[in-house]
């Protein structure tokens, strides 16, 4: 039997963090995971891939517009071969890294899926086979999730995909339905519609992005209008059936015409959120509890009901971001060398990589609203500055959430070309406890996007160079 | 129209008093200026006068209460109405970074689990039902304050103004970053708002005066006792000393003969209490001791440990201990040395009476550069009185006694005045010190020697 001081169950952002950084502590560390390198979802099956995929679907955009500009291109030839091994290759080659790193800290890697004999001890079920029992002084529990099957919609049938089989990029349907208006739907949706898939989205709610705030999902809305066959709000799916040439889909939705309600797609991607992993075979032999909606229940510190225990990232709860786990990780870490660590960002920055992005951070103004708290938005359109029109993406939009009393920001909302990267700023900004007088008077070159967020400033205090909207008194 | 009256702010430094009488009640007609609250703070009683007007319809404080600065006290009805309901969109007063109309209890709880729980807690605007609810619960929880109930610090708020590596420092020196005031702008906290905090708390109650000596007995076990809460004046000397005490203190005893000058009190103290005052040895000391001062300045020093300074005061201003049926406390005569004997026994005669009236401002009490403090009123040969930091030295003063002194080969009766000075060994030599009790007790004896 081999013994950790330190082991991590699961090795996505969350779990392989939490272990780099407990090896660079000087604990001695196993990392326990079903893949071969350390990255989990988010490099295997989620962020990375996607966003390999949503470059091209990018270059593919632009290529498109650019007759606009007196640049044009054939349409595009699209190889999936060459593509999904371009995909792969940044795979393999981030998680390679990765295994590389966790070799490099003596950390011992092993592949295979864990259960816990007792609060002490971990069984293994290797992947080369066999079984290995592993004693441990103190764990972290980092599972992560699995896409959410909807079970009136899990037929057996390979033209219905979740985001892992979409993100394997099969063929390209030439008719594709989203279920879902989230960001997994939108993202993935994206890159099949550039390219070449006529993609319809099915949102249950009344609009896109469900949490984010009104004004940016409605911007991304309009823009997708353009590359999307179409969008279907208040509508959900009530029947899917295997047919011969593709899969027959009733759709309910008291908007939606008698064309809209019955149709036959290539394929179906459902997109209708994430579970998380928390049935951790013998995790009953513990005193570990799973709370609401299946999340492992912490507390502040990350901790488990089982002290020595700790539990990061998709399985503890919303939101499951890849940055979140690599935080908590951290704080668990922290806590497992006796420090003194606790959860509590002011703000985790969500990000949509569609085009344009849509990226917030902090309060949002909804929330705001609903708790009747007193704010400010300050809005700056991105029409008004230089560099948005220059590459022709004016249609962006960055706004300031701003405590009154203490001009103080408290969340930053962007939806445009790049709002991923400009988010940062705000994510910052919020957390030093910025005032909106910090922004205006932090210098931001000339001409990039980021002046956004100076300019959106300045809108609070009635006047923005580029926008004539002066004060009320 | 309601308009809500908040407590406003009470002077540097003051963070909260007890309410001691409430000075309108419901339907009263108040005015701009009109005393609304009497207010017992650290050291002084003080009468909050109103900054509305209007027909009072709801009074949220009552005799007992804590209050700070920015909490709700009134709603007057600037109309006149008094059956208007109360509004609520006036903005609620932060104290020491919750929210007021979050209930206490839900503040207080272990760090609240994750997520979005600590906003809505916090956060939503209270209805009025609620504001009622966590008010009987701010009312249940000083109540507790004032029983010595400890209270626990509030979890990790999700919107402190404070950097991540601000609050990270807060958490490893174990400090609720929510109970740190903010000087920054917005109420920004930095790293050095968490260190004056640490500070304060080092040296307030429950640190230094309970920690030193330990947790009490059980004294019932030999008898009955009966716990009194102090009053704020009593735990503000209480702290005050226990910190002024870190000083290293010396006490250099001496005599002066006072025959001469009480010739001279007998001689003036018609004139002097004819212009409204008492010709009082304190008095007297009080004058000498400004005109030490210009002699040996380090009496009127500072010591600046953080900047390795000494801080050396160009103002006369003496500070008196004054005993009150409500304790010790020392209002200050300023520009000693520029005042008549007259005008200084005049205004000493006035503080002391505010002084006992609990009518001394703030202002009265502060700015000191030096303390006396006699008790030869009451008796006793010598004590060692504690410096009244951050001053360095304090003059302590009993009672005279008739004296066999050798003079000039035969002993005579001779009035002697036992002094003591407690000076602060770290700016003032021993030998400095001698010499400026020295130089005080002849000031007595030969007064123009001073001026030789």
């Amino acid at each position: 039997m081999s013994s950790a001081q330190l082991v991590v169950i699961g090795a996505g952002p969350g779990g392989y963090a939490a272990a780099f950084y407990a090896a660079d502590m000087g604990l001695q560390v196993a990392l326990v995971d079903s893949d071969p390198n350390p990255g989990g979802v988010c490099l295997y099956r989620g962020c990375i891939p996607s966003k390999a995929l949503l470059h091209v679907a990018k270059v593919a955009g632009e290529a498109r517009h650019a007759s606009a500009w007196g640049l044009t291109y054939a349409e595009p030839k699209i190889d999936v071969d060459t593509l999904r091994a371009f995909k792969d290759g940044v795979v393999q080659r981030m998680v390679g890294g990765l295994g590389q790193l966790s070799r490099q800290r003596k950390i011992l890697y092993i592949q295979g899926r864990a259960s816990f004999v007792d609060a002490q001890t971990l069984s293994i079920e290797l992947n080369k086979g066999g079984t290995e029992s592993l004693s441990f002084q103190k764990a972290i529990i980092a599972t992560g999730s699995r896409p959410a099957a909807v079970p009136a919609l899990s037929i057996d049938s390979p033209r219905v995909m979740d985001s892992t089989a979409a993100l394997d990029l099969p063929d390209i349907p030439k008719s594709l339905l989203v279920v879902g208006g989230g960001y997994i739907g939108l993202e993935l949706g994206s890159v099949y519609a550039a390219l070449g898939s006529k993609v319809t989205v099915v949102e249950m709610t009344g609009g896109l992005l469900p949490g984010a705030d009104r004004d940016l999902a409605q911007l991304l809305h309009r823009q997708l209008e353009k590359t999307l066959h179409k969008i279907l709000l208040n509508a959900r799916v009530a029947e899917m059936k295997e047919g011969k040439n593709g899969v027959k889909v009733r759709i309910e939705g008291a908007t939606l015409s008698a064309a809209d309600k019955d149709q036959t797609f290539d394929r179906v991607l459902v997109a209708a959120g994430r579970k998380p992993n928390s049935a951790v075979p013998g995790l009953e032999k513990t005193k570990v509890k799973i709370g609401d909606r299946g999340f492992i229940t912490v507390d502040a510190s990350m901790r488990t009901g089982e002290p020595h225990i700790y539990a990061i990232g998709d399985v503890v709860g919303e939101p499951m971001l890849a940055h979140k786990a690599s935080h908590e990780a951290r704080v668990a870490v922290d806590g497992v060398l006796g420090r003194s660590a606790v959860f509590e960002p002011q703000a985790i920055p969500a990000v949509v990589f569609t085009d344009p992005e849509v990226a917030w951070c902090g309060l949002t103004e909804t929330e705001a609203r609903q708790q009747g708290r007193k704010i400010e938005v300050a809005k700056f359109p991105w029409a008004a500055l230089g560099r948005a029109v220059a590459i022709d993406r004016p249609e962006g939009l960055t706004k300031l959430i701003i405590e009154p009393s203490t001009e103080r920001v408290l969340g930053v909302g962007i939806v445009g070309s790049g709002a991923g990267e400009l988010i940062a700023e705000g994510v910052v900004a919020v957390e030093m406890a910025a005032l909106a007088s910090d922004l205006s008077l932090s210098i931001h070159a000339h001409p990039t996007l980021s002046e956004t967020l100076m300019e959106a400033a300045e809108v609070f205090y009635g006047h923005s160079t580029h926008v004539h909207k002066p004060k009320r008194k | 129209m309601a308009v809500e009256f908040t407590l406003p702010e009470l002077g540097e430094n003051v963070e909260k008093g007890d309410v001691v009488r409430v000075l309108v009640a419901v339907g009263d007609v108040v005015g701009k200026d009109q005393p609304l609250l009497e207010l017992e703070t650290d050291k002084a009683t003080i009468e909050v006068p109103s900054n509305v007007s209007g027909t009072v319809t709801e009074i949220r404080v009552k005799a007992g209460d804590k209050v700070s600065p920015g909490q709700s006290v009134l709603l007057v009805d600037a109309d006149g109405d008094g059956g208007a309901a109360p509004a609520r969109d006036a903005p609620k007063a932060e104290a020491g970074g919750q929210t007021e109309g979050a209930p206490p209890e839900a503040a207080k709880a272990a760090p609240p689990r994750r997520g979005e729980a600590p906003k809505d807690a916090a956060q939503k605007e209270p209805t009025a039902a609620r504001q009622d609810e966590s008010r009987e619960r701010d009312k249940a929880d000083n109540s507790r304050q004032a029983a010595g109930e400890p209270t626990t610090p509030p979890g990790p708020a999700s919107e402190v103004p404070a950097a991540p590596s601000v609050r990270r420092y807060a958490r490893e020196l174990g400090v609720a970053i929510g109970d740190v005031p903010g000087t920054g702008p917005g109420g920004r906290i930095g790293q050095d708002d968490v260190k004056g905090h640490v500070r304060n708390v080092l040296a307030g109650p429950g640190s230094g005066m309970r920690g030193a000596a330990g947790p009490l007995p059980d004294f019932s076990r030999w008898g009955e006792v009966e716990a009194r809460p102090m009053s704020n004046i009593r735990r503000k000397t209480a702290q005050h000393l226990t910190a002024a005490w870190q000083a290293p203190h010396v006490t250099q005893h001496e005599k002066a003969d006072i025959t001469a000058l009480e010739a001279f009190r007998t001689a003036y103290g018609e004139r002097v209490e004819k212009a409204g005052g008492k010709l009082t040895v304190t008095a007297i000391f009080i004058k000498i001791a400004a005109l030490a001062i210009d002699r040996f300045p380090q009496f009127a020093s500072s010591a600046d440990m953080a900047n390795e300074a000494i801080v050396y005061k160009h103002y006369r201003h003496i500070g008196v201990a004054v005993d009150t049926p409500n304790g010790l406390l020392v209002p200050v005569i300023r520009d000693a040395d520029r005042k008549t004997l007259t005008e200084i026994a005049v205004e000493l005669g006035e503080v002391s009476q505010k002084a006992r009236d609990r009518k001394l401002s703030l202002d009265d009490m502060s700015g000191g550069v030096f303390s006396i403090s006699n008790l030869g009123g009451i008796g006793g040969s010598h004590f060692t009185p504690i410096i009244n930091q951050p001053e360095v030295a304090i003059l302590g003063v009993s009672r005279s006694t008739i004296e066999p002194v050798w003079r000039d080969g035969e002993f005579v009766p001779r009035e002697m005045l036992p002094l003591s000075l407690s000076y602060d060994h770290r700016v003032i030599d021993g030998a400095d010190a001698a010499r400026f009790i020295r130089f005080i007790a002849e000031a007595v004896e030969r007064p123009l020697s001073m001026y030789v």
